[in-house]
């Protein structure tokens, strides 16, 4: 695939959009890891012992495991000890309404988009906003604090609501599940959590924005929704980044647990910075991310649209162990210029009767590289358990690579697993019928490529299917030569 | 409308067309006929602007443009149509969206409003069932698992839509059965009006059973060796083109 073919010179070249940084002096921990500076993160949020305990449980394994290298991905070594793991903007408490965020923060959310104001409550939309590792703004709580909903900063949580977090925080991804999953518990910054009570549909689409805004300041956050019996919540994850000139490391740990009849929705536009043409800069995004169908006809649907970073490592999974249980992977991923994604999903069918459906999209531009990796698992009591798997590449130009990695295990007869896989080119003759149609250059492959897409876009929510699209276009200017 | 003097086509360094000469006046019907090989292809996606020809001499005129200029979506915005001897599929592209999206495009190029939805989607079915198109295919996803007669047809009903002013239809009869060709057939000739030109490219006779040409021409080893009416047709079914380019050659 990676001839060396001069005829795509003229590719994607759009610059990065949403590439400024805000001038915000910063409490900034110095570079390094240690139990010391577990300790002080841990202080610097006023946790409790156990959480402290737990940090320092999950740093002593991180300790002795090693980065996976099993990934399709290139990268210089990350030293883990010049990173500094704690950043948050200077201010004592958290505030407790719009009036009291930094003036700055706001603009630069509106610069970025972000209405941050009744409107945004209009269109059912709430917002708990990270900016950098402190949650600094939470609205619309109200609203769902008189549903029974909890939407609240991970860090609070941990303070406000012990029980909760005790029981489940780690529970779906426990520390020693891999390294960067182990980071995570040893240093998470901040995060959400959410807990939607039983019998309870939640009243709106709850939103977090992701920016990351300090040099060499690695972002560790930590996302937990809890799905009681019977009860239904749609998260919608989003997130850019400022143009950087060093490599920015990105572990998140997001944990899924839906009891029985609950459905969980979860959809993540990523659109940080994937470095400069030449591969520099660009946010390395290491991510753990699971679901845990714990109880009978539950769902949990993951929706993914992946155009950013340098690199992508991150398999949003779904743990069937309630019987009747149902997991979904709906995912876009886009690597241009030198970007590298390695992704896909697991399906650990463990209950009877559960269905899982993956769909991935990989499209590859320029020198990209995008391999899926997809482990569909059906255990031994898991009967009748269903797969289907549709994985399709989009290559545009003949420099850009697509690789498909399906693990299938079945240790149940009765199982029924299927796997499609496809890879097609954006043809000439594609192009040239849509022009001779009318259609210019930038519309034809838009049009194409949004077709391509368009089994993973019709499962986001409305407006984050048009804000997908929209990326995607921009990402893709210029596209073909 | 058109006018096509001395011009030479290479590919790839190969010499293709070497000098062809044709006229095109508002509301006739020419039929350009020949051998395989022999530059009918060539010809057609010439004048829609395909990348990969070089023009090595000779001049292209179009209303009054030079074509030479013009890219591949300015030639549509100026009235151009090639149906496709081969139309690529569009997966996960719907049909009547595509469609759409092409008249708009076509539209906004030359200043006039967007056609609205409901108006568009009347407009479509109407002519659909013209062209015995199954209203499902309008759903589906454009040439996506048609068959080779769905696919023509379906170019027919982009031509009525984009209402051009030269429509180029390049070997639309191969590969349909009489019926379907028929249809097609009926379809073109719905679009014969004093104000646009057709050109049809075609190997066989029989298409021109269906559609009357006003002029025929031969074209043999990059040339046009013979120009006439509809006699001429009928005379090359009879003979074959052998005659002809021998005669070129000499």
């Amino acid at each position: 695939m990676a001839s060396p073919d001069a005829g795509v010179d003229r590719l994607i070249q759009a610059e990065y959009q949403q590439g400024f940084v805000t001038d915000i002096e910063s409490d900034t921990l110095p570079p390094g890891l240690d139990e010391d500076v577990i300790r002080a993160i841990s202080l610097r949020k006023q946790e409790p012992d156990w959480m402290l305990q737990k940090r320092l449980e999950a740093y002593r394994r991180w300790l002795l495991m090693s980065e996976p290298q099993w990934a399709s991905l290139h990268h210089p070594p990350i030293d883990f000890q010049a990173i500094s793991y704690f950043s948050s903007p200077k201010k004592g408490e958290g505030p407790k309404s719009l009036d009291e965020v930094d003036p700055e923060l706001l603009a630069t959310y509106e610069k970025l988009g972000i209405p941050l104001d009744e409107q945004k409550a209009l269109a059912g939309v709430a917002v708990d906003a990270v900016f950098d590792s402190v949650s600094v703004a939470t609205t619309f709580r109200q609203t769902l604090a008189e549903a029974g909903v909890i939407f609240c900063a991970m860090s609070e949580a941990v303070r406000e609501y012990p029980e909760l977090i005790q029981r489940y925080l780690g529970s779906v991804v426990p520390p020693q599940d891999n390294f960067f999953a182990a980071l995570n518990g040893a240093v998470f910054s901040d995060g959400t959590f959410v807990y939607v009570p039983k019998g309870v549909r939640c009243p709106m689409e709850l939103s977090t924005y992701f920016r990351i805004n300090e040099a060499n300041t690695g972002q560790f956050e930590r996302t937990l929704i809890v799905a009681e019996e019977g009860s239904q919540v749609s998260y919608l994850e989003g997130c850019t980044a400022p143009m950087r000139d060093e490599n920015q490391l990105h572990a998140a740990v997001v944990e899924l647990v839906a009891l029985d009849d609950a459905t969980i929705k979860y959809s993540t536009v990523q659109n940080w910075y994937p470095g400069d043409s030449q591969g520099r800069g660009g946010i390395y995004n290491f991510v753990t991310k699971r679901g845990d169908c714990r109880g009978a006809r539950s769902r949990i649907s993951w929706t993914q649209v992946e155009t950013g970073s340098a690199i992508t490592w991150k398999y949003p999974s779904c743990i069937l162990r309630g019987r009747d249980s149902v997991g979904e992977f709906y995912s876009v991923a886009l690597t241009k210029g030198r970007q590298q994604a390695d992704t896909g999903t697991k399906m650990i069918h463990i209950g009877e009767n559960t269905r899982s459906t993956i769909v991935s999209k990989g499209i590859s531009a320029m020198e990209g590289s995008n391999a899926y990796r997809g482990l569909v698992r059906i255990a031994g009591k898991a009967e009748n358990a269903r797969n289907h798997t549709q994985c399709d590449s989009l290559l545009i130009g003949d420099r850009c690579a697509a690789h498909t990695f399906p693990y299938i295990e079945v240790k149940n007869p009765t199982a029924q697993v299927e796997h499609e896989a496809t890879t097609s080119k954006v043809s000439e003759d594609q192009l040239f019928y849509c022009r001779q149609r009318g259609l210019s250059q930038e519309d034809a492959v838009s049009m194409i490529i949004n077709g391509f897409c368009k089994e993973v876009f019709k499962e986001l929510p409305m407006e984050f299917a048009v804000e997908a699209q929209k990326l995607l276009a921009v990402s893709l200017e210029g596209a073909v030569g | 409308m058109l006018s096509i003097e001395g011009l030479r086509v290479e590919v790839e360094g190969k010499e293709i067309l070497k000098g062809l000469d044709l006229e095109v006046n508002a509301g006739e019907v020419h039929a350009i006929m020949g051998p395989n090989g022999s530059g009918k292809s060539t010809l057609a996606h010439v004048l829609a602007g395909r990348e990969g020809y070089q023009i090595s001499g000779g001049k292209l005129r179009y209303l009054g443009l030079d074509l030479q200029e013009l890219e591949i979506e300015e030639r549509a915005h100026a009235g151009i149509f090639l149906a496709m001897q081969y139309p690529v599929e569009l997966p996960g592209v719907n049909n009547m969206i595509f469609l759409r999206e092409a008249l708009n495009a076509i539209r906004r190029a030359r200043g006039e409003p967007e056609i609205d939805a409901l108006g568009f989607m009347k407009q479509v079915r109407d002519k659909a069932r013209e062209l015995n198109l199954d209203e499902k295919l309008l759903k589906r996803s454009v040439n996506a698992g048609f068959s080779g007669g769905e696919k023509k047809r379906n170019e027919v009903l982009q031509m009525a839509m984009l209402a051009p002013k030269l429509a180029i239809l390049d070997e639309t009869d191969s590969g349909l059965d009489i019926d379907a060709l028929r249809i097609v057939a009926d379809g073109v000739n719905l679009l014969r009006s004093p104000e646009r030109a057709l050109i049809l490219v075609t190997h066989y006779q029989r298409l021109l059973d269906y559609i009357q040409p006003d002029r025929v021409h031969v074209l043999a080893a990059g040339r046009i060796v013979r120009s006439g009416g509809r006699e001429l047709a009928l005379e090359l079914e009879e003979k074959g083109y052998g005659w002809l380019s021998e005669e070129a050659a000499a």
